[in-house]
């Protein structure tokens, strides 16, 4: 399982509600109802990610999440979710709105644009980064709102969102021990974290 | 003729009579009820893998399978019930019949009225969705089926779908809705009235007493499949179908031949069809019954109410052409689902096949479809495992 997902889990109580933003194939959830009892929906827009959903058992919402969420009502789950979504939306200050308003808390991971590799590329190569994890160039990318920790913590000054925990990990897939944070992750996120993940509530 | 591997092949309607008065909703009763009804597939030991077929306006018992070798055409919704396919007959006991009110052999306007010695017409008592949902659980009692597996259904099947969520909770683990409202729009109710005045003002229909005329009121019913016909396809897809073709005469100046598209060609050959097969007292009765069906009527008019009080999962299709029953209907049923905190699933079938699309072939409609039905056979299956396991342990 991807690494930012074996961390958000934790956070997740069981027996609680949880609503997950284009979910994909439903794996997370799946795991969420299996491990913790959890009623879940997935949102989501892939056509063969939604009939995967459907043939685990899971509820999948055909829902394009940039046009909003204004089918759920105000706290109506305990947890909503956001993983690697955030950086391909229209408009994520609008979707942290909407997920806080559907949500009493949300977990939401996208891969930092601050970490050093990045930095790195940018500074040596003077172009766009690519990597295996993005392997999308600037004008075909359904990535449109790269941030950074930085980008993405002043967004929660602005907005008053409180931040119960924030880690970052090395790497999204790999051995197991690379998904919890280093020293050095911990005193300069922002430059040695290549995933961000938050967990925050108003 | 050989039937091919994945058709249920050679079907026979069976007829059940419950001799017990059956108390409509209207407050009438009938003395007693003919349901005609087909099975396919076979129903396990513990009576757990039925699946109920609700037919729509025009539909009945009839839904997979051939009658005869030579048969031009199988059942309404072959395409979806057989060995293999979304409603896998070799996993699912298929129950589909026809609803009271019908014309195919249960009790309806054609039956005599035994109080009168003459056929019902339009004496026949006005019906609910929920009367037939009624008439549904004596099927059910009768065929010793405690707990539909899923009670699935297109249009108005659809409506009797989820009025069997909300009225019999423990009787329904899925609820399958397709192409459907929780109440007819102002524009739908039109369409339905434009259809029955057509049949009205035929002088054939006699106020609905046309039998002991000897007549039948086939143009009306004709106009009325018309305009149904036109409002369950697509702009799109008649332009494709048809264009401006004709069928007959000319555009040529300077001729006066008798000119028609081949539209007009299509539909009046719908409409003569239909007029030779259906009973115009039905047609009456059934739009009635759509009209008035508004599924959260009796819950303060709060669908989010109604719908608390169902058990069972459901999975709602809607198809993107569709605007007689279109999208935005079946969305306004999933957020009342979701308000309700059932566990549904909800997806959107790109189509450009209009209302019919429901009984079509659809690549991702029968994926979808074929998936979840799937699923709940293996909800079944372990089901099963996790029941004979508590017996070992006791």
């Amino acid at each position: 399982m991807r690494h930012d997902l074996i961390t958000l889990k934790q956070w997740i109580h069981p027996h609680t509600r949880v609503l997950d933003l284009g979910c994909g194939d439903g794996a997370l959830l799946d795991d969420l109802v299996n491990e913790k009892n959890i009623s879940g929906l997935g949102i989501e827009i892939d056509t063969d990610n939604i009939t995967c959903c459907v043939g685990k058992g899971l509820s999948v919402i055909e829902q394009d999440i940039d046009k909003g969420l204004s089918n759920f009502s105000d706290n109506s789950f305990d947890t909503v979710l956001l993983t690697q979504t955030l950086q391909a939306v229209r408009r994520p200050d609008f979707v942290l709105e909407e997920m806080l308003r559907v949500g009493k808390e949300c977990i939401i991971t996208f891969p930092n644009f601050g970490h050093w590799q990045a930095r790195w590329y940018l500074m040596l190569r003077g172009k766009m980064p690519v990597s295996k994890m993005m392997p999308y160039h600037w004008y075909d990318t359904p990535n449109i709102h790269f941030c950074t920790v930085k980008d993405f913590e002043n967004l929660c000054v602005e907005k008053n969102i409180k931040i119960i925990h924030r880690t970052v990990q090395m790497a999204l897939v790999g051995t197991k021990k690379d998904h919890r944070p280093k020293w050095y992750n911990k005193i300069w996120p922002n430059f040695f974290g290549a995933h961000a993940i938050y967990h925050v509530t108003r | 003729m050989k039937f091919s591997a994945n058709s249920v092949g050679l079907v026979t309607a069976k007829t059940v009579h419950f001799d017990a008065p059956f108390r409509v909703s209207c407050g009438r009763d009938l003395p007693n009820l003919d349901i005609v009804y087909e099975t396919y597939g076979s129903l396990n030991s513990d009576h757990s893998n039925a699946v109920l077929i609700c037919h729509a306006l025009s539909g009945d018992h009839h839904a997979a399978g051939y009658y005869k070798e030579d048969d031009k055409k199988p059942g309404w919704w072959d395409n979806y019930i057989g060995p293999g396919k979304a409603i896998d007959t070799n996993l699912f006991f298929v129950v589909s019949l026809n609803n009271i009110g019908g014309c195919s052999g249960s009790t309806g306007p054609t039956s005599i009225n035994p109080a009168t010695g003459e056929p019902w017409g339009p004496d026949f008592p006005t019906l609910r969705v929920r009367d037939w949902v009624e008439s549904q659980r004596l099927l059910a009692d009768h065929l010793v089926i405690q707990q539909w597996a899923a009670v699935v259904g297109g249009s108005l099947g659809g409506m009797q779908a989820m009025r069997w969520s909300l009225e019999y909770p423990d009787r329904i683990r899925h609820c399958v809705v397709i192409a459907s409202a929780l109440k007819l729009t102002a524009q739908n109710i039109a369409f339905n009235n434009t259809s029955r005045t057509a049949i009205s003002s035929d002088p054939d229909f006699h106020g609905g007493r046309y039998y002991q005329h000897d007549v039948i009121p086939k143009r009306g019913l004709a106009i009325a499949r018309m305009i149904g016909h036109i409002t369950y396809l697509s702009d799109g897809v008649m332009g494709e179908k048809f264009g401006r073709e004709l069928r007959s005469g000319s555009f040529e100046q300077g001729t006066e031949s008798a000119l028609e598209f081949q539209v007009e060609s299509y539909l009046h050959h719908q409409g003569d069809i239909f007029s030779e097969n259906f009973d115009a007292n039905t047609y009456m009765l059934m739009t009635k019954a759509l009209d008035l069906f508004d599924l959260a009527r009796e819950y303060n008019d709060d669908p989010v109410n109604a719908f608390r009080n169902a058990k069972c999962k459901f999975l709602v299709m809607s198809f993107s052409s569709d605007w007689r029953f279109s999208p935005q209907r079946s969305e306004e049923i999933v957020q009342a689902l979701i308000g309700a905190q059932q566990a549904v699933s909800y997806v959107e079938i790109d189509a450009p096949l209009g209302h019919d699309s429901f009984l079509l072939p659809v690549e991702r409609y029968n994926q979808v479809f074929t998936a979840y039905m799937k699923q709940v056979s293996q909800q079944l299956a372990s089901d099963e495992l996790t029941l004979t396991g508590d017996n070992h342990a006791s």
